[in-house]
């Protein structure tokens, strides 16, 4: 059950001038939060913006003995409300209300968990790796960027052990190009009997592209979806995107609740990305 | 201290309602709200068939205030009897089915349904949403619609029947003595206000559906002096809604002339609205003395108005 707290900002990392890492002290719903898992916060105390944003956990904060302390989130200064975010100062309160949303299903030993991220779609998976890693799963994570300087925090999952295969649309760092062409490759040198599972967060087109790459090599692949979200709660129907349900149909399936984490072969990507 | 109300035969708990297309169909809150200690629950504008609504994006923000074009997406009434009703029974819900229709039949349709099936409180009669171009909203937007729609659907049904008002019309009130005349148990206004916003650098307007509907507390002070126009038109309770927010928004209703409020856009920014709104209720009536939440309904005094200083 999600809990709404009015944490205390511990830490507002900037990255870059877009980007930053949010510090929050919210210990019930770091105890609670699974990967994949998101919070709305209210990024005024007034009443603009008037609704809250959608974030996904990005890391649990614990203390020295391991307790949840609280949680991150990655911001990218986009509007209004990513910009105070951006802003905000250590000592000031954001109303976080989590977690909410259906999490990634972490695979297990012997199949492989392939997370894949273009730019800030990087969020979801500390988490995740941190659960892969707790069940013995071997992971790699393929972090995509326009360029070098955005292809921020992966010495999180270094620090961790997780080997990374980067890409830049430009080739500072890693392949040039997308994403999708190194993952093409490795998907290809796999042996059929190998089992894999890909997890993919970032821009529609990216996350659309990698689907149709796993698709074509028969694997399992989940996307976590964003869309323009009013409560997070189920109520207002706003964060709908196209999913087909158990008989093919497709319908507008709310992402706060039935996501944000889909199957990927159930959604009707023409329509998402159009 | 008596914080219930009546609305026609139907006595409420509190006067805290959760508005209809802003709590899904109440379940979807059930787990984190004590649903039986709201004075109800206005599930999403029910249709008889399933309906997707329209393309995203389906809200966007504006000053204090968002715009929203969902287009009534929603599952049909029997999906909804059989798989929504059974938990907001068994959550002690009190049940208010907001119902759509493109031809009075299917109003008259909906509301003959829903009077044979157990937990079902009240019916609010949607002919006001903007969103969508058949039906509803043509008949609130005509008096003689008005009229005509509820006294069908006043003839199948026992229940509290409370028809949503819109406010895109010249008079309001004289839609509530329409919907009065033709036998309504209650009025509830304001639906949303017809909005749009522009997108300037790709020039493209910003909800898929162009226009939308406007809530949230930019709203506030016309919702306010609408309610207080239908409580001089006639004699119905009226549920006044649009924008609260804090107690003192759910107290200015109540003074202006309504007998129970619903809360909408402010429940998506905090889920945990209700308990705090009923506190601030209850300090309000330690504070002022007052027994009964129900006798501040229609209290305003405009006798206490400043004098004219100078005599034109």
């Amino acid at each position: 059950m999600p809990v709404d707290i009015d944490a205390a900002v511990i830490g507002n990392t900037r990255l870059s001038e877009d980007y930053s890492v949010l510090a929050l002290a919210a210990p019930e719903i770091a105890t609670t939060a699974r990967p994949g898992q998101f919070v709305m916060l209210k990024t005024s105390r007034g009443m603009d913006p008037l609704l809250r944003r959608p974030f996904s956990i990005f890391e649990v904060l614990r203390n020295s003995d391991g307790s949840p302390r609280g949680i991150t989130i990655l911001n990218k200064r986009i509007g209004t409300g990513t910009g105070l975010l951006y802003e905000i100062e250590s000592g000031a309160r954001v109303q976080c209300l989590g977690p909410l949303g259906v999490p990634f299903e972490p695979a297990d030993a012997p199949a492989q968990a392939w997370m894949v991220a273009g730019g800030v779609g990087l969020a979801p998976f500390v988490t995740l790796a941190e659960a892969l890693i707790a069940r013995g799963t071997p992971l790699t994570l393929f972090y995509g960027a326009r360029r070098e300087a955005d292809l921020h925090c992966a010495d999180i999952f270094e620090r961790l052990g997780v080997p990374i295969v980067f890409s830049t649309e430009d080739g500072s760092r890693g392949s040039r190009g997308f994403i999708t062409v190194p993952l093409e490759a490795r998907l290809a040198a796999l042996e059929s009997s190998e089992d894999v599972r890909l997890y993919v967060c970032g821009p529609t087109p990216m996350m659309r592209a990698v689907a149709d790459v796993a698709a074509r090599h028969g694997r399992r692949c989940d996307v976590s979806l964003e869309q323009v979200m009013g409560c997070g709660m189920g109520g207002c129907y706003s964060c709908v995107v196209p999913a087909r349900d158990a008989n093919g149909t497709p319908h507008h399936t709310r992402s706060c609740i039935d996501g944000p984490v889909f199957d990927a072969s159930r959604i009707v990507w023409d329509a998402l990305a159009h | 201290m008596d914080l219930s109300v009546s609305i026609g035969s139907l006595r409420i708990p509190n006067p805290l309602i959760a508005a209809s297309g802003c709590f899904g169909y109440g379940v979807e809150y059930a787990d984190a709200v004590d649903l039986s200690s709201l004075g109800g629950v206005a599930v999403k504008g029910l249709f008889l068939a399933a309906r997707e609504g329209h393309a995203p994006p389906r809200i966007v923000e504006t000053p204090a205030g968002m715009l929203n074009a969902i287009g009534l997406q929603g599952i049909g009434v029997q999906r909804f009897i059989h798989e929504k009703l059974p938990e907001l029974r068994a959550r002690k819900a009190i049940v208010f089915v907001n119902i759509c229709g493109t031809t009075i039949d299917e109003y008259v349709e909906l509301a003959r349904i829903l009077s044979d099936v157990e937990g079902v409180h009240a019916i609010e009669l949607n002919i006001s949403c903007p969103n969508i171009k058949e039906g509803g909203i043509t008949f609130g937007c005509s008096l003689t619609g008005t009229h005509a729609v509820v006294s069908a659907v006043r003839k199948v049904t026992s229940l509290p029947l409370i028809p949503k008002l819109t406010p895109n019309v010249t008079d309001v009130a004289s839609f509530a003595r329409a919907s009065e005349d033709a036998g309504a148990d209650a009025v509830s206004l304001v639906n949303t206000f017809l909005a749009m916003a522009i997108d300037v650098e790709t020039r493209r307007p910003k909800l898929t559906n162009i226009v939308g509907g406007l809530s949230g507390p930019a709203i506030r002070p016309i919702a306010v002096r609408m309610v207080y126009e239908c409580r001089q038109a006639v004699k119905l309770p009226i549920i006044g809604m649009g924008g609260i927010a804090t107690a003192e928004d759910v107290l200015e209703f109540m003074i202006a002339g309504a007998t129970a409020v619903q809360v909408g856009t402010a429940n998506f920014v905090d889920p945990f609205i209700w308990t705090k709104l009923l506190d601030g209720l209850q300090s309000y009536m330690q504070r002022h003395s007052i027994a009964r939440l129900s006798d501040l309904t229609g209290s305003i005094d405009t006798t206490k108005r400043h004098k004219a200083w100078i005599s034109s």
